[in-house]
């Protein structure tokens, strides 16, 4: 192991391009911390948790890449199909090989445009649906309340 | 209705001071809180109905100087105090899903089709503390969303429809509008018809009573009042 | 000894054939159910963010009821309720502090203090009822019957909630074997149904289950055995929106565990509500000779 500062004398942290949470002013990262528990720089882009994804195919951003638009600051994260497609059925939470709780950080993210009043589902449009079908069972139609409206 | 919310105390003679939306007035003690926003020189053209606690139009939002939780009453039903600070809530603008009871097409999940919002009730049981007439609202609610209409009917029957419940409810619910609904479908297809009512009913559309009804219609006044006077009354009838 | 049972929304409408069946099985095999006196919608699906209070009030409301009048324990049938409750048990017993302030928003009922025992029927009959104890009670084996079980999401993940092995489970395998059944195994057998899309994209759920039954079938299966309600009505009435998008799609029919249960154990037929289901199962089980033609009544889906 060299010891940087005796060989090179007192470098810095920025020129190492060491990416760390106090580099950056990035927001969204920090309260998608606070929300969902999960330190995102534990993330190694293995891809595991998009694999085994249920709806990755009907995702514009695979889950993966999510996490990387958060830690390199890209706020149009927050305009993806991707977190309301998540159906919090937790595959990639078990697979994680770093056990991040993807399923959390998708959470936080609806979450944070939910508190800015920005819906994704309409009451009228879920009217419209049970008026065709109205066998759909009471507790599909609670859970997209619970993760698409404030 | 709003027994419990009477001054425990007995009424004290003299003034007290009331807040009507802010401003301090000096009021008799043991009036209304209706008749006290009068008394202080206020005329209801909104917020006023039948004075007796039945028609919901007086919903009152109060706090006790000191006090910072908010309460809910009917202005006509609860003393004034000293010290509240009160506001009337003259209408609440909450949807009502329109339907044609007698074209509904009934399945356990019928009030959820017209009102889907009761999914997203998280049972915070604000609504039932809002209600002045002590009605378990999130208890309807909650039957609405199970498809138990007949419970959803029975505990909602107290309901004045005053509106104070959807107006603090976080998931935007009309209880009241989702309560009447229950009411309807359960008085027109769960409870027993009444067999006398339905005899009656198909005699009078039978055309039963048609030719007396006229032959009285065209009779003079003074001939129906003798007639009057004269009427069959059974013994025992009288209370 | 009587266990406390929550049935949730679900069991009361979409799926009372579901909970017919279970409670049906449950009397012949001798456990005293009782339904909980007062409850409400779980709140399905768990919150996950960790300052989120309010959609933690619904479980914790129940689970205040088990603790107060059901004993401290309570047998679920339906397992997104399962889910939900169990991960709001979790969220309390790790967070005190939140404990405490959800009990003093819920002032006008008692404190909850954690530590209810939340157990779905499935994780009951292999536990604590045991497997040989149900075989010694069947009647008809379901012998000849090519069951496929599917698992869905909720009794796997996350690992808090986790009945089984969360990527090669075994529970169902288990309680179909003691039946008679032939078990056929399924790769897909934890995928997801889609789950609450079935609402808003309800082509992403033909799309998934295309998939899922497609690859039951080829496994050689015949019947699905699953054990939730949602699951159920993804598998079985979008498999009409699946045929009209893929030509080529043939649905299998879906049955609950306890409605086989039901029928091991010699149960009248009726307790198994299967008018219920929109790919009839009973053509099928007649021709097993599980049903006599005079057991299929008609008026297929009548009390819907």
């Amino acid at each position: 192991m060299i010891d940087i500062r005796a060989k090179y004398g007192d470098v810095g942290g920025k020129s190492l391009h060491k990416i760390s949470r106090k580099d950056k002013e990035n927001d969204l990262l920090i309260e998608v911390e606070e929300l969902s528990g999960q330190n995102l720089y534990g993330c190694y882009q293995c891809g595991t948790c998009s694999a085994g994804c249920p709806f990755a195919e009907e995702m514009d951003l695979s889950p993966d890449t999510v996490i990387r638009y958060l830690i390199l600051g890209k706020d149009e994260v927050l305009e993806s199909k991707t977190i309301w497609l998540c159906a919090s059925c937790f595959t990639c939470a078990e697979r994680c090989p770093r056990d991040l709780s993807l399923t959390k950080i998708m959470e936080a993210l609806r979450v944070v445009l939910l508190r800015k009043s920005k819906d994704h589902t309409d009451v009228g449009t879920c009217k419209d649906a049970m008026g065709i079908e109205s066998g759909i069972p009471q507790m599909a139609l609670v859970s997209v309340f619970r993760k698409n409206t404030g | 209705m709003g027994e419990k919310k009477k001054d425990e105390q007995g009424i004290k003679p003299g003034t007290i001071t009331i807040y009507i939306m802010g401003k301090g007035v000096n009021v008799p003690s043991g009036l209304t809180i209706m008749s006290a926003i009068e008394y202080a020189g206020f005329k209801f053209v909104r917020s006023c109905g039948c004075r007796a606690g039945f028609c919901g139009a007086c919903a009152t939002v109060y706090r006790k100087e000191n006090e910072h939780k908010l309460q809910f009453t009917l202005a006509c039903q609860t003393l004034a105090e000293e010290g509240m600070y009160l506001v009337q809530l003259p209408f609440v603008p909450a949807m009502k899903a329109l339907y044609d009871l007698e074209n509904l097409e009934i399945s356990g999940n019928i009030i959820l089709q017209n009102y889907p919002e009761i999914a997203r009730c998280v049972s915070c049981n604000t609504c039932t503390k809002s209600c002045p007439q002590e009605i378990e609202v999130m208890k309807y609610i909650q039957a609405a969303l199970r498809g138990d209409i007949a419970r959803c009917a029975q505990l909602s029957f107290d309901c004045i429809q005053c509106g104070l419940c959807a107006m603090r409810c976080p998931a935007d619910i009309k209880h009241y509008h989702v309560a009447q609904l229950a009411r309807r479908l359960y008085a027109k297809f769960i409870t027993l018809k009444n067999e006398q009512l339905q005899i009656r009913n198909k005699d009078m559309l039978g055309g039963k009573f048609d030719a007396e009804m006229s032959r009285y219609e065209k009779m003079p006044r003074k001939e129906l009042t003798e007639l009057y006077k004269e009427r069959e009354i059974e013994k025992g009838e009288s209370i | 000894m009587t266990i406390s049972y929550y049935p949730g929304c679900t069991m009361k409408t979409s799926a009372t054939n579901y909970e017919r069946s279970a409670l049906a099985v449950a009397k012949t095999l001798g456990i005293k159910i009782v339904e909980l006196e007062d409850w409400n919608c779980c709140g399905v699906v768990a919150t996950l963010a960790s300052d989120d209070l309010m959609h933690q009030l619904a479980p914790i409301r129940n689970l205040m009821q088990v603790q107060t009048k059901g004993g401290n324990k309570v047998l679920v049938l339906c397992d997104m309720c399962y889910n939900t409750l169990k991960q709001s048990e979790d969220f309390v017993q790790k967070n005190p502090d939140k404990l405490e302030t959800i009990n003093a928003f819920m002032d006008t009922e008692k404190p909850y203090k954690a530590g209810v025992k939340i157990i779905h029927f499935l994780e009951y009959l292999r536990d604590e009822y045991k497997f040989e104890n149900i075989k010694k009670k069947v009647v008809k084996k379901l012998k000849s019957l090519k069951v496929v079980p599917y698992y869905g999401c909720m009794l796997l993940r996350p690992k808090v909630c986790a009945i089984d092995d969360p990527e090669e489970p075994t529970v169902l395998k288990g309680l179909m074997e003691s039946l008679g059944a032939e078990v056929v195994d399924n790769p897909f057998k934890i995928e997801c149904c889609g789950s609450y899309n079935t609402v808003e994209h309800k082509e992403i759920i033909a799309k998934r289950i295309y998939r899922i039954v497609k690859m039951a079938r080829d496994s050689g299966g015949e019947l699905i055995v699953l054990s939730c309600p949602l699951c159920r009505f993804n598998l079985d009435e979008r498999s009409k929106l699946a045929q009209e998008i893929y030509p080529d799609f043939v649905p299998l029919p879906v049955m609950y565990y306890t409605q086989f249960m039901a029928l091991a154990l010699g149960l009248d037929p009726e307790v198994l509500g299967l008018e219920k289901h929109y790919v009839d199962p009973r053509p099928l089980l007649m021709k097993k000779g599980f049903l006599s033609p005079k057991e299929m009544k008609s008026g297929f889906r009548a009390d819907r």
